[in-house]
């Protein structure tokens, strides 16, 4: 545990090597558990770890249940919909007032940037960003390293194609600095509305077209085309991105042997990628979706050890 | 609050006076005689009712900040006239011009002469109000800009908004030019902007917050200069803060396009870079802290003379409005306390610019900008130290150092992205028509 000091997980900017590598080292001993091969442990006996999601998800909610159950902790779900926001109480005195309850982590999921940071400026609590608007989404960039140390033994030197509307996806985000931390090359792709060219003074290559980069990368991360917060207009047409920039059978069969299909889900079935690709025999998806839980398990662990030390 | 009897004679003593009017910097003294500046010289021999003694001090004219928002009417949980007229005094100015996005909006004479009745009261820096260009802000059709001027209206601004349309800019210019009143140009393109919540760089694709680009700002300097040029009159390009735009203005002079601008302290010395914390008390306003290319090229504009003056945008918001998440805080934020002792420390001491330099961006320079001559009628500070002018003078500390903030600010508000930091340039007296409305150890 010596690589990690902070009681928050926030982000992957900034984040150093030796943190990752504390995480993902604790993620392998904690898979057994993870994947109820082995009983649940007890090491947070007695702490609580609410979940604050201000924005709909099924997945990484679930995800950090699992996770914390088994560690042994209480878990509660502050239900948004029936929450105080909607009666014009801010985000900081709603996250007090449950820290109050005798609350010692936050999972914080958010339609804004920033405001786990917000929070942890603000609260007593461990904060976990379990994604904040397109800003970053840090259990996911971990747990898509863990499936790639696992599938490729090694994430140093590895290519990796990330494609889709990444200016505002936050998986982008913090896979592009979880990767260039690990040495992994990154190229960001889709059409420029979507993809800005400020990301190369960011460590990653850009790329608007697709087909070229497909003979070089070992893992394609698709990203969902979000139409709820999209830009309006960013594009003509869903069916239009789908046919530019979508995972078809064809251009999977234009990768290199070995090279994977990863996507953080919800996948938009014959969008972003085809069925057949998405059930394919490159594709990871299942088991991202598996690490997720002893990643958030680690992650866990390491912000309320941190915690407890002060 | 009740009226103070006041000395009718004032003799400051021994400080370093300057005067970029007449080029005056040198050690001597003024003598201030019932409301006016009776004489500026050395060894001035004369009793008086009071004596300031400023000797280590510097004496230069009251400072005149040409967009702050003072909030009232409407939104006087954040600011008031009143606060905001002390706030100003507390940090040497001595006319303040209101902004006219308030609750309801200053788009009549009543709305105006209130705002000028409640300066008076509030016995601190002179308030001009500024008149709105459009009925109800709303970018549609002109306000009555002939009522407005009556009414005490110093300038026109649809600020917070660009002029809408550039039929609407182009009638404003032409009917506020019949008035001897100039535009002030919110200068946004907001189809541009739209969405934007921080300036569209790399900082704003490393933080996944929608971007406002420079563009969205030049695209209407450029198009304001157009009509300004076309029309023959003034503009005034409030809180410029692209390198692009003022390329713009300084080319569009060279023309003879009778154009000025704005920039303000926040734009010359922070960039976006700040918005990495998150902390939008301190840093989010519009328009956007910029890039570090930009913030280069204020500089140099405020060297050769391209930016005419400094203005504040002082725009406070209450702790409650801006401690969320960022892209639900409003923009702004407060500067009348800050803008000297940071323009000061930071860019005269530092020999970016001359200290003569420093008090004409907030003295004779706003005064041009505005045309805030004898001819205008309106009780503005003069921006000189000229014998026969009202005595609105400040005398300032140029060495003890001291800690904006530290103990809390003559505002309301306090999102402000320069509290906590150690300067020097700290306001010992500020005197609005003679009388002494700051006085600070």
């Amino acid at each position: 545990m010596s690589g990690w000091s902070s009681p928050h997980l926030l982000g992957m900017r900034g984040l150093a090597r030796e943190a990752i590598e504390a995480v993902l080292e604790l993620a392998a001993r904690r898979r057994p558990h993870a994947e109820a091969q082995a009983p649940p442990l007890g090491l947070l006996a007695g702490r609580t770890v609410a979940n604050l999601f201000f924005e709909p998800s099924t997945r990484t909610r679930t995800s950090f249940t699992l996770a914390a159950r088994r560690l042994g902790a209480e878990v509660i779900d502050y239900a948004v919909a029936a929450g105080s926001t909607v009666k014009g109480e801010s985000t900081v005195d709603t996250a007090r007032n449950i820290v109050a309850m005798g609350v010692d982590a936050l999972v914080v999921r958010s339609a804004h940037a920033g405001t786990p940071v917000l929070l942890a400026r603000h609260v007593d609590a461990a904060i976990l960003n379990a994604g904040d608007g397109a800003h970053e989404h840090p259990t996911q960039a971990l747990l898509d390293l863990f499936t790639l140390r696992e599938i490729f033994g090694e994430v140093r030197g590895l290519q990796v194609l990330i494609v889709g509307d990444i200016g505002a996806s936050r998986v982008a985000r913090s896979n592009l600095w979880a990767l260039r931390t690990m040495g992994a090359e990154v190229t960001l792709c889709g059409p420029p509305t979507l993809v800005p060219r400020a990301f190369e003074a960011l460590g990653a290559r850009v790329a608007h077209r697709l087909e070229p980069e497909l003979e070089r990368a070992d893992a394609v991360m698709l990203l969902r085309i979000q139409h709820e917060r999209h830009r309006a207009g960013a594009i003509p047409s869903v069916r239009e991105y789908a046919r530019l920039f979508g995972m078809t059978a064809e251009r999977a069969a234009r990768l290199r042997p070995g090279a994977i299909i990863m996507h953080p889900g919800p996948i938009h079935r014959g969008v972003e990628l085809m069925p057949e690709v998405a059930d394919g025999e490159r594709s990871v998806v299942l088991r991202q979706a598996r690490n997720g839980v002893a990643i958030r398990m680690a992650v866990l662990e390491l912000c309320l050890e941190a915690r407890r030390r002060g | 609050m009740a009226e103070r009897s006041e000395p009718a004679t004032i003799l400051i003593r021994g400080g370093r006076v300057i005067d970029p009017a007449s080029g005056r910097d040198e050690l001597a003294d003024v003598l201030v005689m019932y409301g006016r500046i009776a004489d500026v010289g050395a060894g001035i021999r004369r009793a008086t009712d009071r004596t300031i003694d400023a000797a280590g001090l510097v004496v230069c004219p009251g400072f005149i900040d040409i967009h702050v928002h003072l909030r009232e009417p409407g939104q006087e949980r954040k600011e008031t006239i009143r606060t905001g007229a002390r706030a100003a005094a507390a940090g040497g100015f001595t006319t303040v011009c209101a902004m006219p996005n308030t609750e309801p909006p200053l788009d009549t004479r009543a709305a105006c002469e209130f705002v000028v009745d409640q300066g008076r009261r509030a016995g601190g820096a002179r308030v001009l109000p500024i008149g709105c260009v459009s009925k109800g802000r709303r970018g549609e059709e002109l306000a009555e800009l002939g009522d407005l001027a009556a009414g005490g209206a110093c300038a026109f601004s649809d600020d917070g908004d660009p002029v809408r349309t550039a039929a609407l800019m182009h009638r404003a210019l032409l009917y506020a030019a019949m008035l001897d009143r100039v535009v002030i140009d919110h200068c946004e393109d907001p189809t541009l902007s739209a969405g934007g919540q921080m300036h569209a760089g790399v900082v704003s694709a490393e933080l996944g917050l929608q971007g406002k680009p420079g563009v969205s700002e030049d695209v209407i300097v450029a198009r304001d200069l157009l009509l300004a040029e076309a029309c023959g009159t003034r503009v005034h390009i409030a809180h410029l803060s692209t390198a692009r735009s003022l390329a713009l203005v300084r080319e569009a002079r060279r023309r003879g396009v009778r154009a000025s601008c704005e920039v303000t302290p926040h734009h010359l010395l922070l960039t976006d870079e700040q918005v990495r914390a998150f902390d939008a008390a301190a840093h989010k306003m519009n328009p956007p802290l910029r890039s570090e290319a930009d913030r280069q090229a204020l500089l140099q504009g405020l060297a050769d003379g391209t930016i005419d003056c400094v203005a504040s945008d002082h725009a406070p918001h209450s702790q409650e409005d801006k401690e969320r998440e960022w892209d639900l805080a409003p923009c702004g934020v407060i500067g009348l306390e800050t803008t000297w002792p940071v323009i000061y420390t930071e860019l005269v001491e530092t020999g970016v610019i001359s200290l003569s330099r420093a008090v004409e961006l907030l003295t004779v320079g706003p005064v041009r900008c505005l045309g805030l001559d004898a001819d205008s009628q309106l009780e503005a500070s003069s921006g000189t130290l000229a014998r026969g002018a009202a005595a609105d003078l400040v005398v300032f500390d140029p060495a003890t150092p001291f800690t904006l903030g530290a103990s809390g600010f003559y505002s309301a508000a306090r999102n402000s992205p320069f509290a906590g930091r150690e300067v020097r340039g700290r306001i010992r007296y500020t005197l609005v028509g003679g009388r002494v409305v700051h006085e600070a150890d």
